[in-house]
């Protein structure tokens, strides 16, 4: 079943990046994770569809939030960061999925790994548990290009200086900040070992990023003890366009 | 049709290729797994048909490659939306392993090493359309796109194709797999767009 979402606002997270508010009158909630369908239709009737994490927590206000990143050859994601406006109809669906997702019951302590614009079903996570009042421990690790790539940094900072139960720890693969404690370079077994929540407390990991990424980072954190089983997972590709 | 998107027009494919509804071309192969990519190593692989009480065929990774294999060429629909064609596979058929199995069972569950199940009616692995594949493009199928070996069923929704796989379960009635509880479709035929639980 299609949904039309109105477009309520528009916020830019970095140069290729973009957060869509849609107010959407029959949402039926979702959960921290869980993805949509976005439907773009031309006036032929020619259509494209692709999936975008839902970044915004479950809330009583029948918004959703997504936050979509811009793929130089896409064609979904160029339309949905530069075209949209305030006001525009926008056709989606679901919410979707059912293994990815983080519930404010869930009382464990929590993994999150992100790879680039992987951030967003995390941050959806991580706002939840802020909305909720969940005490759960969590702790991101937030890989990224280089510092201007990163999305929600205030927002991050905010929620982590106010509830030291939230951990933060940035890494950054191409460029990093002057003065930054560790070179630029793909996540390791030591930073792992130094910022991850030990194994022997039983976390249940989420990981999210481009495949190259996950794949990297789910065997660093099986390597350093994790069960397999604790560990999910949400990959895209080059061309699969979904975050 | 849908709401008109406002100076929406696409990138259309310029091939006359016959796409199942919604689908775009890829050339590269996008990974998508629940967890962690098992390293299985081959001495410990075996792959097991049962009825759930017993076991009705065993074999090991030796025993399995002497089974006649077959090459083969085909079209892959992944319901995040991507279709890839003309991917060529080695093999075993499915109809070679199940030949010697009596059964009357309808429905079929294959689990996997990390423990991903999927079910499917019995009669899509059968009949020329079901491999056991472990080589792709002329190599050893990767670790992260099912090897040592995977299903492959390229008439579904390439999340059937289990990776990692490990046997065969048959079973007297359907029951959902690992996606079929999580929201996907019970039997996901890409040309009807059975994406989800609830489409038709």
């Amino acid at each position: 079943m299609w949904r039309v979402g109105t477009v309520v606002a528009l916020h830019d997270e970095t140069a290729t990046a973009r957060t869509i508010t849609l107010e959407v009158s029959d949402w039926p909630g979702h959960v921290a994770g869980q993805h949509v369908d976005v439907r773009l239709t031309a006036s032929d009737g020619y259509s494209a569809v692709r999936s975008y994490s839902i970044a915004s927590a479950p809330n009583a206000e029948k918004r959703v939030e997504l936050t979509v990143e811009r793929l130089p050859n896409g064609e979904v994601s160029p339309y949905l960061t530069q075209e949209v406006a305030i006001g525009d109809p926008l056709e989606m669906r679901g919410p979707i999925g059912g293994w990815f997702v983080w519930r404010a019951q869930q009382t464990e302590p929590i993994q999150l790994v992100a790879g680039g614009s992987g951030i967003v079903p995390l941050m959806a996570m991580i706002r939840s548990r802020a909305l909720a009042g969940s005490t759960a421990p969590f702790r991101l690790l937030y890989s990224v290009r280089e510092p201007q790539a990163v999305f929600y940094r205030e927002e991050l900072q905010a929620l982590s200086d106010q509830d030291h139960s939230l951990g933060l720890t940035y890494a950054y693969t191409r460029v990093a900040p002057k003065d930054w404690p560790r070179p630029a370079g793909r996540i390791d077994a030591a930073l792992i070992a130094n910022i991850a929540w030990p194994s022997k407390i039983v976390p249940t990991c989420y990981v999210c990023g481009p495949t190259s990424f996950v794949e990297n980072a789910s065997r660093l954190l099986t390597a350093s003890g994790n069960d397999p089983e604790k560990i999910r997972t949400e990959r895209f590709g080059p061309t699969g366009e979904r975050q | 049709m849908g709401v008109i998107s406002r100076g929406f027009s696409g990138r259309r494919s310029a091939a006359d290729v016959k796409l199942p509804p919604g689908h775009y071309l890829t050339t590269d192969f996008p990974v998508l797994s629940a967890g962690p990519t098992p390293h299985v190593s081959l001495d410990r692989w075996e792959f097991v048909i049962d009825d759930g009480a017993n076991v009705l065929r065993r074999w090991d990774w030796k025993s399995f490659r002497d089974l006649p294999t077959e090459t083969f060429t085909v079209d892959i629909h992944c319901v995040t939306r991507w279709s890839k064609l003309g991917t060529s596979w080695e093999g075993v058929s499915l109809d070679t392993m199940l030949a010697d199995v009596k059964t009357d069972a309808s429905h079929a569950m294959v689990p996997s090493y990390g423990d991903y199940t999927t079910n499917l009616p019995l009669n899509d692995l059968r009949n020329k359309q079901a491999w056991i594949a472990f080589r792709f493009d002329n190599k050893d199928l990767a670790p992260e796109h099912g090897g040592p070996a995977r299903l492959l069923v390229p008439h579904l929704y390439l999340w059937k194709s289990a990776k990692w796989v490990r046997g065969i379960t048959l079973m007297h009635q359907d029951k959902p797999g690992f996606w079929e509880s999580l929201g996907y479709h019970i039997y996901g035929d890409p040309w009807r767009e059975q994406r989800y639980s609830g489409d038709e």
